[in-house]
């Protein structure tokens, strides 16, 4: 990830922020330019609130370029509790202990550093929620 | 009782409290016996039971994040109107580059806000506290936050390496009015004292073995302390609670002792034994774990220690808003009770120790 790219990504990546549809009012994670799903385009910044589910994992035992430092570590996908399904690593889990349907919540971690010189990559990542759930 | 433009009491034109605070523990712990185990080969006498130790993809920069969403999920205010953003630490994620930039845009404080980072050993956390008061109470800012973390470290079988630890808290200053904790004053001690320190482009710190005690953390926490009280005509039985810089358990211990405070006084903000030594983190989230269980009217006593080396020294009074604020964020003992022990060699992974390359 260039270092452009990790600038222009910032928001998204630190507190999941996405947007939410002028017109169908769905809620979309990454931003883009056109709703996915009324093909309207989508303008209004909204911050999801990181509480989803695990829909599917797997463990990466043998990972791309700047994440070798992690592996093994496990992805998956989290529905948000918005509507986004998104893909992302789980962390302060390990592969045994994540089921289908867990609730996670998002944290902000180090996703891969670009060598020891480089710039640090920040990032969502999910973790099992705290069993002592606030009261909203 | 002396004017405030003479006094050694620090206190602002403007009466200035906590309106927020949140911790951050990371899961890992290693026992201190897994460190005899390694480099000492025997029942080595054990400073501390454990120490929390970051994972691989923490840093100093995402503690403080989770620490700082705690304390703002606490006071319920609009991230805009914070207008600075100060870390205090030993172990930022970079020599140049801000860490609380990170922090700032994370919780979305930015653009107009200060933003910096503080480094004076385990005291860098107090000292952007005093000039998060300061920067309120002059009526500059409505808010402005200051955090302690560190992800310290400790050279491989070094008598620190028992007890260098992973944690901190974050604070949030606002208008005493709508605080959760007065501060009623502080005051800073300070001297060149060379305890400990760590030399640029070192990986590991340095210190003064047996002088590290008496004219280094003894001196500076005590003198602070007993100012404090003196100046406000107080004495230890006008405290509910202590919270002294932890760099093991027996430090902290002693000096409260020796200032007159009973067990019961100190005991609930004394994390060290099950966390470790914090560094900049460590008597802030002393701090916080006192604030979890503290009632209105309460009065707390927070002195810090930094190597090279000095002390803050804060006065705070709860009130009837801990209540309300404690409930909306996780609190210390929720971190400090999600544990998973780890063994040296995967705390050697961890925290860097083994060579790759």
């Amino acid at each position: 990830m260039s270092v452009a790219r990790t600038w222009r990504t910032r928001k998204q990546r630190y507190a999941l922020v996405g947007e939410r549809c002028d017109y169908c009012h769905n809620a979309i994670f990454p931003p883009r330019d056109v709703c996915p799903h009324c093909a309207e385009p989508a303008q209004k910044e909204f911050a999801l609130s990181g509480r989803g589910t695990v829909y599917s994992y797997t463990t990466v035992f043998d990972p791309p370029t700047g994440f070798e430092a992690y592996a093994p570590y496990p992805v998956a996908l989290v529905k948000l509790d918005e509507g986004p399904m998104i893909t992302a690593q789980l962390t302060d889990v390990t592969s045994e202990e994540i089921r289908i349907g867990m609730p996670v919540e998002m944290v902000t971690r180090k996703l891969s550093e670009q060598g020891d010189e480089g710039v640090i990559i920040y990032s969502y990542k999910f973790r099992p929620a705290f069993e002592q759930r606030l009261a909203a | 009782m002396v004017s405030p433009n003479d006094s050694v009491l620090l206190r602002p034109d403007r009466a200035v409290g906590i309106v927020g605070y949140g911790a951050y523990v990371p899961r890992y712990r290693l026992p201190a016996r897994e460190v005899a185990r390694v480099w000492s080969g025997r029942d080595a006498e054990l400073p501390i039971k454990e120490k929390a130790v970051a994972g691989l993809d923490e840093d100093t920069a995402t503690m403080s994040i989770e620490a700082a969403r705690n304390a703002l999920a606490r006071a319920q205010i609009d991230p805009k109107r914070i207008r600075a953003v100060w870390v205090g630490s030993e172990s930022h994620p970079y020599a140049v580059k801000p860490t609380s930039t990170i922090v700032a845009e994370a919780l979305d404080i930015v653009p107009l806000t200060q933003a910096g980072d503080w480094e004076f050993a385990c005291k860098a956390g107090t000292e952007a506290m005093q000039a998060a008061i300061a920067f309120v109470g002059s009526g500059m800012a409505p808010y402005a936050m200051s955090i302690g973390m560190d992800t310290a470290q400790g050279r491989p079988g070094d008598a620190l390496e028992y007890t260098a630890a992973a944690g901190g808290a974050a604070f949030i200053l606002g208008a005493a009015e709508e605080s959760l904790a007065r501060i009623e004053a502080s005051l800073s001690y300070v001297t060149d004292t060379p305890d400990f320190w760590r030399r640029a482009h070192a990986h590991y710190p340095s210190h003064g073995q047996r002088f590290t005690g008496e004219p280094a953390y003894f001196h500076h926490v005590s003198s602070a302390a007993q100012l404090m009280l003196d100046e406000l005509g107080r004495k230890a039985a006008d405290y509910r609670y202590i919270v002294p810089h932890q760099p093991n358990s027996k430090f902290p211990q002693r000096v409260a002792k020796q200032l007159g405070f009973k067990p019961e006084q100190y005991q609930t903000g004394l994390l060290v034994g099950r966390i470790g030594n914090t560094y900049a983190g460590s008597s802030l989230i002393g701090l916080s774990a006192v604030l979890d269980e503290a009632q209105p009217g309460d009065r707390i006593l927070v002195v810090s220690f930094g190597s090279g080396a000095g002390s803050d020294a804060f006065s705070l009074e709860v009130t009837e808003r801990i209540g309300a604020a404690r409930r909306r964020a996780l609190l210390t003992g929720d971190y400090i009770a999600r544990r998973v022990e780890i063994d040296y060699a995967t705390y050697a992974r961890m925290r860097g120790k083994m060579v790759m390359k």
